[in-house]
C-alpha cells in the first residue's frame, strides 16, 4: 500500500518548507519533494520604485543575510549608475559582507548543525539543541556564541547596525570607517581565530572513529555517503586569481572531477549560462546549468561548491584546511555533509581576509561612494551570500524607476540538490511502517546541510513544531508524529 | 502691533495666557511653550486646517476644532492633551498610515520624517485600520526632485509654499477626499513644467519623503527645516 509522509515545517532551517516523502506498496520511498510553502513576490513589488531603494528593499528578503542582498543590489545599482566605486568604499563593501558570512556560518553551524554532531542524529530532539550542546559542550556553544557576536559586531560598527543596516547604497557606502572603530575590529582577530581553529580540530575528531584522523572512517559514515552525496556541477565566483572571493570575479563551473567546465563567465550574461525550471508543486524555481539542459545541468553552491570551483583560499591558515579538504576525494567533495566543514574553512578566510582589508590604507578614506544619476537601464549585481551565489538584476527606465527585477537567491540554486538529495537520505533512513524521529531527523539534517535561507528573520524564534504525517493515499492519517 | 489690537485671556491646559484678538490658539499655545502636533501646519505658511493632529477640547463645544484655524476668545479654556484627543490623533494617524504605502524602512527620509516622529508621539503601536495598498506612481521625472506620491499625507505644505513663498505656483491639488493628488503644473510630469523654477522649497517643506532630492537612498533625505523660519524672517525684516 503506498503512503505519504509529510514533514512539516522542517525544523532549525531558515524558513518555512515542507517535505513529502512517498512510499510505494512495499513500502519503500518512490518519490520524495521539498517544497517552500511561501511566495514573497519581491521582484513584482520593486516595480515602479526609485532604483536607489532597491538594495534595502531587497534586503528585507532576509533578516540573516541582508548585507548579501544589499552588496548584490548595490552592485546592480553601480552598473545602472555606470560608476565606479571608490576604493574605500569597495573595502568596507567587502569588510561588511565578511562579517555577514561570519555571523551566518556560525549561526548555521553552531546553532542549526552543530546539535545533531555533538548530541548525535538519534538524540532526544528535548537535547538537540544549542542549549544541549551548552550542557555538553559549554566551550563550542559559547564560541558559536561569541563568534555570531563578532560578525555581528563588525556589520553593526561598519554599516550602522545589526539587521538591515541602510550604509550599502548605489555607488559606495555612505559612511566611512574611522581608525577606532577599525582597531577594535582588528583586536579580536586573533581570539576569533583561535575559536575557528579550535572547532575545525574538533569537528574532524568528532568525525573520526577510534581515534583515527581519517574522516573516511567516520562514526557519520552513513549520513557522508547519503546526505546529498552525488554526482553534480558545482558553482561559485572565483577572483582573477582563482581565490576565493565572495563579493567579486568571475562565474566558474566545475563538474565532479573538479574539472573546469566553464570558466571567466561574466556575472551580466547569467542568463546566458543559468535557465530557471518552474516546478508546480513548490514556490522555488530550479535553476540549472542551461548548456546542459535542466536536470542534466543540476548544479550546487554555497560553501562546498566554493571551496571545490576555487584554485586556492589566498590566505595562509585557509590555504592549509583547503589542501586537508581536497584530501577528502581525488575530485570534487561531493558529499553534502561536507558543507559544514567548507563552512569552518570559509569563516576561517573570512577572519584572515578581514584582517587583511583592515589593513588597507584606504581602509579608512573619506571618499566612500560615487555620485551620478542613472545613465544605464539595466545592471546585474553578482556576490557571495553565506549560502551561494546571489543574483539581483534590475531593469529602469529613463529616470531610474524600476520597470522590472529578477533575483535568484542562492538557495534556489540548490534546490534541485536538495530534492535528490532528501531523495537519497530518506531511501537509506526510512525504512517500514513505523517512522522513528531520528529517520526524519536525517532527511532534515540534508537540508540543513545546504542551509537554505527560505524565509526572512531571525524573528521566528521560538516554536516551530514539526509535524509528520503517515496517510493513505486516501487521506487517512495512519501514523503520525510530532515534536517542538 | 497696532494699538488698537485687544487682548484676550484664556486659559490651555490649565495656565492662563494672554493673546492678541486676533492669534490662534495654536500660536498662543506655541508661544507658551504648550506643546500641540502639527502635521500641516508650518510657520511662515498660512494655515490650512487639514490634517486635524492640532485638534483641542474647548469647554462648551462639543466639536473638537483644529487649534491652526481657531482664533482665540475671551475666557475660552482650551485642553489639548485630553484622553479624548490623544485617542482622535492616534486614530487619525493611524488612517494616514493605512491610506498610502508609507514603508518607512526603505523611505529616504527614514529617521527624519515627521510622520514618523508623529507617530512615536502619539504612541501609536499599530494601524488598526486595513491597508489600503493603493498602486501609486513616481514621479521621477524632474532633474533635482523626486515626487513619491505613495508617502504623501496631502498637507499641502509644498503647494502653499510654492504659491506663497516662492510665487511660481507649479504645485497644486487635483480631485477631492481620498483621491486627491499633488499635481505639477495642468498635471504634467514634473520634468515637462515650465513654471517650476527648481528652488526646493517644496522638498524641504515636506514632512515625509514624497518630496525628496534625486540621488538620495534610504534614511539619506534629511530636510532643512531652518529654511523657510529663515526665509520668513528676512522677508519681514525688508518690511
Amino acid at each position: 500500500m503506498s503512503k505519504t509522509i509529510t514533514i512539516e515545517p522542517i525544523t532549525r532551517i531558515e524558513g518555512h518548507g515542507k517535505i513529502t516523502l512517498m512510499l510505494n506498496d512495499s513500502g519503500k520511498i518512490d518519490n520524495a519533494l521539498f517544497q517552500v510553502t511561501q511566495f514573497r513576490g519581491f521582484e513584482k513589488l520593486s516595480e515602479g520604485r526609485r532604483f536607489r531603494e532597491m538594495p534595502s528593499l531587497m534586503a528585507r528578503v532576509c533578516g540573516i543575510c541582508p548585507v548579501a542582498h544589499l552588496v548584490a543590489g548595490a552592485k546592480a545599482c553601480d552598473e545602472i549608475l555606470a560608476v565606479q566605486v571608490p576604493e574605500t568604499g569597495l573595502l568596507l563593501r567587502q569588510a561588511i559582507n565578511l562579517g555577514q558570512i561570519i555571523q551566518s556560518h556560525a549561526l548555521s553551524f553552531f546553532y542549526l548543525s552543530v546539535p545533531d554532531i555533538v548530541m548525535g542524529f538519534d538524540a532526544n530532539p528535548m537535547d538537540r539543541n544549542i542549549l544541549g550542546v551548552l550542557k555538553k559542550n559549554p566551550q563550542m556553544a559559547s564560541d558559536g556564541i561569541r563568534l555570531r557576536k563578532y560578525g555581528q559586531t563588525i556589520i553593526e560598527l561598519l554599516a550602522g547596525k545589526r539587521v538591515h543596516p541602510a550604509s550599502i547604497i548605489a555607488g559606495g557606502v555612505s559612511d566611512p570607517c574611522s581608525d577606532e572603530v577599525r582597531d577594535k575590529i582588528l583586536a579580536d582577530i586573533p581570539e576569533m581565530l583561535r575559536i575557528v581553529q579550535r572547532n575545525l580540530d574538533w569537528y574532524k575528531q568528532a568525525l573520526s572513529q577510534n581515534g583515527t584522523s581519517s574522516l573516511r572512517v567516520s562514526k557519520f559514515v552513513d549520513e557522508i555517503r547519503t546526505f546529498a552525496n552525488m554526482k553534480s556541477l558545482f558553482m561559485g565566483l572565483v577572483n582573477d586569481d582563482g581565490e576565493l572571493d565572495f563579493y567579486d570575479g568571475k562565474i566558474r563551473f566545475v563538474d565532479s572531477a573538479r574539472k573546469i567546465v566553464a570558466d571567466k563567465l561574466e556575472p551580466a550574461d547569467y542568463q546566458n549560462y543559468i535557465a530557471e525550471h518552474v516546478e508546480k508543486w513548490t514556490y522555488l524555481k530550479f535553476p540549472y546549468y542551461k548548456p546542459m539542459g535542466y536536470a542534466k545541468g543540476m548544479y550546487r553552491v554555497g560553501p562546498l561548491a566554493r571551496l571545490n570551483v576555487i584554485d586556492r583560499c589566498g590566505t595562509p591558515q585557509a590555504d592549509l584546511e583547503l589542501s586537508e579538504f581536497r584530501g577528502l576525494s581525488s575530485g570534487a567533495v561531493l558529499s553534502s555533509f561536507y558543507y559544514h566543514h567548507a563552512r569552518l574553512i570559509e569563516i576561517l578566510y573570512s577572519l584572515e581576509k578581514l584582517e587583511q582589508l583592515l589593513s588597507e590604507p584606504a581602509f579608512t578614506g573619506k571618499k566612500t561612494r560615487a555620485v551620478a544619476g542613472p545613465n544605464k537601464l539595466e545592471g546585474v549585481g553578482m556576490a557571495e551570500a553565506p549560502r551561494g551565489t546571489l543574483i539581483h538584476h534590475y531593469k529602469v527606465n529613463e529616470h531610474g524607476v524600476m520597470q522590472w527585477a529578477n533575483l535568484i537567491i542562492a538557495s534556489g540554486h540548490n534546490n534541485m540538490a536538495m530534492n535528490y538529495g532528501i531523495m537519497q537520505v530518506a531511501r537509506h533512513f526510512v525504512k517500514g511502517e513505523k517512522i522513528e524521529e531520528g529517520m526524519l531527523n536525517r532527511v532534515e539534517a540534508v537540508i540543513r546541510a545546504f542551509d537554505p535561507c527560505l524565509s526572512c528573520s531571525t524573528h521566528a524564534a521560538g516554536k516551530m513544531p514539526l509535524k509528520i504525517e503517515l496517510a493513505r493515499p486516501d487521506g487517512e492519517v495512519i501514523h503520525t508524529l510530532t515534536q517542538g | 502691533m497696532s494699538s488698537s489690537v485687544k487682548i484676550k485671556t484664556l486659559t490651555i491646559d490649565e495656565r492662563q495666557v494672554g493673546a492678541r484678538e486676533d492669534q490662534t490658539i495654536l500660536e498662543v499655545a506655541r508661544e507658551n511653550g504648550i506643546r500641540i502636533p502639527t502635521l500641516c501646519y508650518l510657520k511662515g505658511l498660512s494655515p490650512y486646517g487639514g490634517c486635524r493632529m492640532c485638534i483641542v477640547e474647548i469647554a462648551g463645544s462639543p466639536k473638537l476644532l483644529p487649534s491652526c484655524m481657531t482664533t482665540v476668545e475671551e475666557g475660552m479654556v482650551v485642553s489639548t492633551q485630553t484622553e479624548r484627543i490623544k485617542k482622535y490623533r492616534r486614530s487619525l494617524l493611524e488612517l494616514y498610515f493605512s491610506e498610502r504605502n508609507h514603508v518607512c524602512s526603505v523611505c529616504a527620509t527614514n529617521g527624519y520624517c515627521e510622520l514618523q516622529s508623529m507617530a512615536q508621539e502619539v504612541e501609536m503601536t499599530h494601524v488598526h485600520f486595513p491597508y489600503m495598498y493603493p498602486h501609486l506612481e513616481v514621479d521621477a521625472t524632474h532633474e533635482r526632485f523626486v515626487l513619491d506620491h505613495n508617502r504623501c499625507i496631502s498637507c499641502t505644505r509644498c503647494v502653499r509654499v510654492c504659491e506663497e513663498v516662492e510665487g511660481a505656483h507649479t504645485l497644486d491639488i487635483k480631485d477631492r477626499g481620498i483621491d486627491v493628488r499633488i499635481i505639477t503644473d495642468l498635471d504634467q510630469p514634473w520634468g515637462e513644467s515650465e513654471t517650476c523654477t527648481q528652488c526646493g522649497k517644496c522638498v524641504h517643506v515636506c514632512p515625509t519623503g514624497a518630496l525628496i532630492e534625486r540621488g538620495k537612498s534610504v534614511g539619506e533625505m534629511s530636510k532643512r527645516k531652518q529654511l523657510l523660519p529663515y526665509l520668513t524672517k528676512m522677508r519681514e525684516a525688508q518690511k
